[in-house]
């Protein structure tokens, strides 16, 4: 089975391909309803031979557009879907194949949906997880100690998960997917809905459990600022294609996206005159918005403006994620895709 | 990993994960008790209506008050037990709409342990309750010439039948899987299925007995066995060693329902939903 490539258990030989995909596909067969009884059968190519490697210990950000394939790649990945083509290796295991094996070297956390015990104390569902994976007493103490100390759950241990607060269960979730001490961690949509102060919290644990177990990570997220403090990586994928593999400076770049500098001036003046390529997008009264590209520093722009006009005060906003992956789709978007990809039988 | 492991592996999970949920329930004592009560007797307004049948006639389909009492007994406690094994199997479309069931397929335990024991009711403790104090009634007053084959039959009968009812709510549910609203169509089988068994045979017509004899088999919960303990034949003339199959029965329906079970899961896997 794995004569290829990471025939060896031990760590130097899986360290370059610990998570493998090679041209992995998933195609749905979508009836629809065209009359009384009359369907339509129509294939759905949901990821379109993607092929990626990571290595352990990365933390990837795994990015793109509603509907765009990521779900379905994390569930081939989990072992919850049965790829239709490709080759797909996870620690060596086939994950469609053994699922029940995989299943205790993964954690996953899905972000809209708990699987912590609703009516239970949180630590409840921790006695379950150390049961379920069958994790040994020591090992289960020593990571729940040090779970709870580094995303602080020691006053919630008791609490009835239904008393959490949103930020409280997400904790509590990324905890239960790590007692078992999984060497990949997958996570839905980590902090959506949560308040800064939460994402904050969750985003340092993560680096923490990256940096002090060597954890691979791998998230799907809508929050750019996810990417930016925790990935090295992003992978982009758009109608079931990888479009963008690489370092999020990268991306950027791809997309030339641009940042907006927000001024509020004393009064009401026209248009600054700012230095090309910044240029002023919109006025309203005395506040006025300036894009400028990401790549360029804004203090240059700044000490201008603070020069020139009676500046009260500024922030900068960075763009928003839907809004790069857009650009950067649009400027790809002029590269002839394969012709054989996108034919359906 | 063979079979057995898996069985084990399967019957531990359903402990552990049955046990979460009856602490659950125990959260919330009072209304535990309460439905606990109200299932005892909601059940038992079926065994009411044969009583109020019983005040109008003296006997139904030729069969009198305590043999339907005993047929009764028999098919309300089997579907009891499978009823508090794997009632709870109609949630699976539920889950499958809302994407909590990819939650337990990333679990290192079997998927079917998992959905069996997916909100555990102690409280269905009611319906089986219910039943074998009706049996009990029915064992006493019956008019039968006990003999040690038809003794040894009485809890043959109770565990293959729970056991057939079992593997109806496995077939049924792994049915979701293909359609995630058909839960109603598994009820149709399961809750139909023991409201029917309710009543002899005789009161049905051939079609009916011959489908549910030789097609879906709950007649071998109680009609073909328990027509042979009170002496009666049973309508499709069957030769009488027949009665004594009800366990091979059940092996049957549970090989059989396994492999749907399967297919359907690995449909599930391969179409996502």
């Amino acid at each position: 089975m794995d004569t290829d490539t990471d025939a060896g258990t031990g760590t130097g030989s899986m360290d370059s391909g610990f998570i493998e995909v090679d041209g992995l596909e998933k195609v749905f067969d979508v009836r629809r309803k065209t009359g009384f009884m009359r369907r339509e059968r129509r294939q759905v190519r949901a990821v379109d031979s993607i092929s990626f490697s990571v290595a352990r210990g990365e933390m990837v950000g795994y990015i793109g557009p509603n509907g765009a394939g990521k779900s379905t790649t994390i569930k081939m990945l989990t072992g919850i879907l049965t790829p239709s083509g490709g080759r797909l290796r996870v620690a060596g295991i086939d994950p469609s194949r053994e699922r029940t094996r995989l299943a205790h070297r993964i954690g996953v956390v899905f972000g809209q949906r708990t699987t912590l015990w609703w009516d239970l104390p949180l630590i409840d569902s921790y006695r379950l997880m150390h049961r379920m994976y069958r994790i040994p007493d020591g090992r289960y103490r020593e990571n729940l100690d040090r779970l709870v100390e580094l995303l602080g759950l020691a006053d919630l241990l008791d609490v009835p998960v239904r008393q959490l607060s949103l930020g409280q269960r997400m904790r509590g979730d990324i905890a239960a997917a790590l007692l078992h001490d999984p060497e990949v961690l997958y996570l839905d949509e980590p902090t959506i809905g949560l308040d800064v102060v939460s994402k904050a919290r969750v985003r340092e644990f993560l680096r923490e459990v990256n940096t002090e177990r060597g954890t691979t990570v791998l998230l799907t997220t809508h929050d750019l600022q996810d990417i930016e403090q925790l990935c090295s990586r992003v992978m982009v994928i758009d109608h079931g294609r990888l479009m963008y593999d690489g370092a999020l400076a990268g991306l950027h770049e791809a997309g030339e996206s641009e940042r907006t500098l927000v001024v509020d001036l004393e009064r009401e003046l026209p248009p600054i005159d700012a230095p090309p390529p910044a240029r002023v997008v919109k006025v309203d009264g005395p506040r006025q918005w300036l894009a400028f590209p990401a790549s360029e520093s804004a203090a240059p722009l700044v000490a201008r403006i603070a020069a020139e006009y009676p500046l009260v005060d500024l922030s900068v906003r960075e763009p928003d994620i839907e809004a790069v992956i857009a650009k950067m789709l649009h400027s790809l978007g002029d590269i002839p895709k394969p012709p054989s990809q996108r034919a359906s039988a | 990993m063979g079979e057995h492991n898996r069985l084990a592996e399967g019957l531990r999970a359903y402990r552990l994960i049955a046990g979460m949920w009856i602490r659950s329930a125990m959260t919330y004592r009072v209304s535990f008790v309460v439905t606990v009560f109200g299932n005892l007797l909601v059940t038992g307004l079926d065994f009411v209506t044969i009583l109020l049948m019983f005040s109008q006639v003296d006997s139904l389909g030729g069969w009198t008050l305590p043999e339907v009492t005993f047929l009764y007994g028999l098919s309300v406690t089997a579907f009891g037990i499978a009823d508090l094994v794997f009632g709870s199997m109609d949630v699976l479309g539920t889950r499958m709409r809302d994407g909590s069931f990819d939650t337990l397929l990333v679990r290192p335990v079997p998927v079917l342990a998992q959905v069996g024991a997916d909100h555990f009711a102690l409280r269905r403790l009611g319906r089986i309750s219910q039943g074998v104090l009706v049996l009990g009634w029915a064992l006493v007053s019956v008019d039968v010439a006990w003999t040690p084959a038809k003794v040894l039959l009485v809890p043959v009968m109770v565990v293959s039948g729970a056991v057939i009812f079992c593997a109806v709510f496995v077939a049924g549910a792994a049915f979701q899987f293909l359609a995630q609203d058909a839960a109603e169509v598994q009820n149709a089988f399961t809750y139909g299925g023991t409201t029917l068994l309710q009543y002899p045979p005789s009161v049905f017509g051939k079609d009916l007995v011959r489908g549910v004899t030789f097609g879906l088999p709950l007649a071998f919960v109680n009609w073909v066995p328990g027509s042979y303990v009170l002496g009666r034949p049973y309508p499709l003339g069957l030769p009488q060693w027949v009665a004594f199959t009800p366990s091979l029965v059940a092996v049957a329906c549970c090989v059989l329902a396994g492999l749907v079970w399967r297919a359907g899961l690995r449909s599930y896997r391969s179409t996502g939903s």
